[in-house]
């Protein structure tokens, strides 16, 4: 075999690896939704969206939990997005770089890794039992800002750092002062990266269930949140809830619940996608 | 002294050197040649020198045109400047030493067999002062020595006076014997012709002195501290 | 040194250095230098790689010290006051004393017209009646303005090297500084684009304060008036440009620009 051959079959190979690690998860996946997809799509309809759970599987409805669902991303992201710009700016732009920073840094990454349950255990005690805030939407809330704060922090910094530094160099030779440079030039040039962190941020939230049910979120909830410091639900434990009812009928429920909760996240993607796109479009990168 | 980096460059500017020094050699001996091709009435001698004469064209040529090269290529500055330049002006003033060497020699070859009245001894001294002025200034040149090159340049005052006692020599000599006046006359060209080399060499020394210095002491009135260096 | 050059009817000096040392963290970069930059005229520069031209250049509008590590200590003064007096706002400082870079950078999200004025608009100093008029000067005093000035709206990122370098400094021209740095402005830039710059500094020179920091020594020796030149952090000499390529007074000057070095 000559090498010329030899060295193509190997590239070849390497080329069906690299193919095979790619296309054998996402089939797997595929798989997987299109089994959940055809156990859950009879079941789903407006009655499903729009009503209360109950003990009776086909009377049962999935709407306090998209509801709750929803409460918590919006006022999770609230929450998170500002403290995590807020303090990857800081970090990145204001403080003196130095053992300190790097300390920081190491520690942000390895909270990015800490499981979930701690921080629920967290939250219960600081957010719901030292702060008085009950079992509410807010502590839910605060607790699921605690968990996805590394993910937008240690992403921001990342954007930032790609803003290139001759930009910041011309804005300081025209006289520019920090935060007018920060405003202006860096956080418009970094914001594409940004918004990548806040789905990163929103795509962990969404499908926490262990922290949740921690800090207090209700299993079966026949009413709607009416405020931050009502009790809530969110889908993943509504699903959780309706997979450990023995009734083959509740399995339905459940397979139509993950189908919901996967389509609520990509429409959330999605918008976060297209809206990142338009920014890069004008960025000019 | 340190290289030039380029040894492309380095390299032109010693071919260019090289040529300047056998110009001056072969001007020197024309020079001395063609004096005693003079004296000694040697006809074949005179020829020998005149044909030498294209050579020294050829080099001027050369060294014009390798000079335009440096130029134009790495633009030069401050005292490679200097030195490129220098050379554009060493070769006009070699190249005419050279013609007035074959000047001398035609006359040589035109007066053969004719009786003279010379100034034999001053023609004799001037020669030797001209030609090491010459040799003076290619000395002073190569070294990069400007207290030579002044002292070469105090040396054209000597020549001067020479050169006018010999005239007053000739012209006293042409009074009293009028039959050789054609021959008065020529011996006065020649000690003229031996003034002027004396004259290149002079330019030739101010030259080195603008080299070495950065001062151009041409057309100026002699600079009271040359002398000490 | 001052004493050959006093014979001379001199400018008057914009920017007085004194004794400048300066620091990165222990490495020490500037030793003190001292020398006086003539008004409205071009003063380059030289010296090889790591000789602290780049750091004397960005001392004399303080953004040397926006590097974590940096130092400096000694006097430069501007128009006789010093400007790393503490009352000093180095802020201010750079709106008078501006600089163009190495590697043209235009802010990239922004049109044509947009970074001319932004050097305003970021210093919250821009009125919208006057914004037309800015930008035609300052496009003008670019020499940009007639290729530009019907497509004031394309992004500023879509003209060539050269138009955009020329944009920067149209840019610092808005913001009406007295001095004008320039750090090898034209080293990203092609021989044809190069020398639309030198003719434009020749240009500016009447009106403005112009110091060049160039690896070029040609481009030194056409486009300036005096010349410094540095060698391991010292200032080895500063003469007018015209002596120091004919005839330099230090035997090191002497090797660098015939390249006699390494």
């Amino acid at each position: 075999m000559s090498t010329v051959t030899r060295r193509k079959i190997a590239e070849r190979s390497f080329f069906i690896l690299c193919a095979s690690a790619i296309v054998i998860p996402l089939g797997v996946l595929a798989l997987l939704l299109w089994d959940v997809g055809r156990d859950a799509a009879p079941r789903i309809d407006v009655q499903f969206l729009t009503s209360f759970p109950s003990r009776k599987a086909a009377l049962a409805g999935i709407l306090p939990a998209i509801v709750g669902s929803l409460y918590l991303i919006v006022l999770t992201a609230a929450i998170a997005l500002p403290i995590g710009v807020g303090a990857a700016l800081y970090l990145e732009e204001y403080a003196k770089k130095g053992r300190l920073s790097s300390l920081i840094e190491i520690n942000i990454a390895n909270l990015a890794g800490v499981p979930s349950i701690i921080y629920g255990l967290l939250g219960l005690g600081v957010f719901v039992r030292v702060l008085g805030l009950g079992r509410s939407l807010l502590a839910g809330a605060l607790t699921m800002a605690l968990l996805v704060l590394p993910i937008v922090v240690m992403v921001t910094r990342e954007s930032l750092r790609t803003v290139p530094g001759h930009l910041r160099e011309a804005a300081w030779g025209l006289g520019a002062t920090r935060w007018q440079i920060v405003r202006q030039i860096v956080l418009p040039q970094a914001f594409p990266g940004i918004l990548t962190g806040a789905i990163l941020a929103v795509s962990r939230a969404i499908g926490e269930t262990a922290p949740l049910v921690a800090v207090g979120a209700l299993t079966y909830m026949t009413f709607l949140p009416d405020g931050i410091d009502a009790p809530f639900t969110v889908l993943p434990i509504q699903i959780f809830n309706w997979v450990s009812r023995p009734q083959e009928a509740f399995l339905v429920n459940a397979a139509a619940g993950i189908a919901v909760l996967m389509a609520t996240m990509l429409l959330l993607n999605s918008v976060a996608i297209y809206l990142r796109n338009r920014l890069q479009h004008q960025t000019g990168r | 002294m340190t290289l030039h980096t380029d040894r492309e460059l380095n390299h032109q500017l010693e071919v260019l050197r090289g040529r300047l020094l056998r110009m001056a050699g072969l001007v020197e001996t024309m020079i001395d040649d063609s004096v005693r091709a003079l004296m000694e009435v040697n006809v074949e001698l005179a020829r020998q020198t005149i044909a030498r004469d294209h050579q020294v064209n050829r080099i001027e040529v050369e060294t014009d045109e390798q000079c335009l090269l440096i130029i134009a290529r790495w633009q030069p500055v401050a005292s490679d400047l200097r030195f490129v330049t220098l050379a554009l002006k060493m070769v006009t003033d070699l190249e005419r030493i050279g013609d007035l060497a074959v000047n001398i020699c035609e006359r040589a070859i035109d007066l053969a067999g004719r009786p003279a009245i010379w100034p034999w001894d001053e023609v004799q001294e001037m020669t030797n002062i001209a030609r090491g002025m010459v040799q003076g200034s290619v000395d002073a040149f190569v070294k990069g020595d400007a207290v030579l090159a002044q002292s070469v340049i105090d040396q054209d005052d000597v020549v001067d006076d020479l050169y006018v006692q010999a005239f007053q020599h000739v012209l006293s000599t042409m009074q009293e014997h009028h039959e050789d006046l054609p021959g008065g006359i020529h011996a006065l060209s020649v000690l003229k012709w031996l003034e002027r080399v004396a004259d290149h060499a002079t330019n030739l020394s101010e030259l080195v002195v603008f080299m070495v210095k950065g001062k151009d002491i041409r057309h100026m009135a002699r600079d009271p501290h040359i002398a000490h260096g | 040194m001052t004493a050959a050059l006093a014979s001379q009817r001199l400018p008057s000096t914009k920017i007085a250095v004194s004794s400048v040392h300066a620091w990165f963290g222990s490495n020490h970069v500037l030793k003190d230098v001292s020398l006086n930059f003539p008004e409205k005229s071009v003063t380059a520069i030289i010296g090889p790689s790591g000789c602290g031209k780049s750091t004397l250049l960005r001392s004399l509008n303080r953004m040397h010290e926006l590097v974590e590590g940096a130092r400096i200590s000694g006097n430069i003064l501007l128009d006789g006051k010093d400007i790393y007096d503490p009352g000093v706002d180095p802020v201010l400082l750079r709106r008078r004393v501006g600089m163009v870079f190495q590697k043209p950078n235009p802010f990239p999200s922004m049109t044509i017209r947009e970074n001319v004025l932004s050097g305003l608009k970021l210093t919250g100093r821009l009125e919208h009646q006057s914004s037309d008029d800015i930008v035609r000067r300052a496009l003008r005093g670019a020499a940009l303005w007639d290729e530009v000035k019907d497509r004031l709206h394309s992004p500023g990122i879509s003209l060539s090297g050269g138009q955009q370098q020329r944009l920067c400094i149209a840019r610092s021209l808005a913001v009406r500084p007295d001095v004008l740095l320039m750090d090898e402005p034209c080293s990203a830039l092609d021989p044809i684009a190069s020398a639309k710059i030198e003719d434009l500094i020749h240009t500016l020179s009447a009106d403005y304060t112009i110091v060049i920091v160039t690896h070029n020594m040609q481009q030194a020796a056409r486009v300036s008036n005096y010349t410094a030149f540095m060698l391991h952090g010292e200032l080895v000499e500063f003469s007018k440009t015209d002596q120091l390529f004919t005839a330099p007074r230090d035997p090191r000057t002497e090797d660098y620009i015939t390249g006699k070095f390494g």
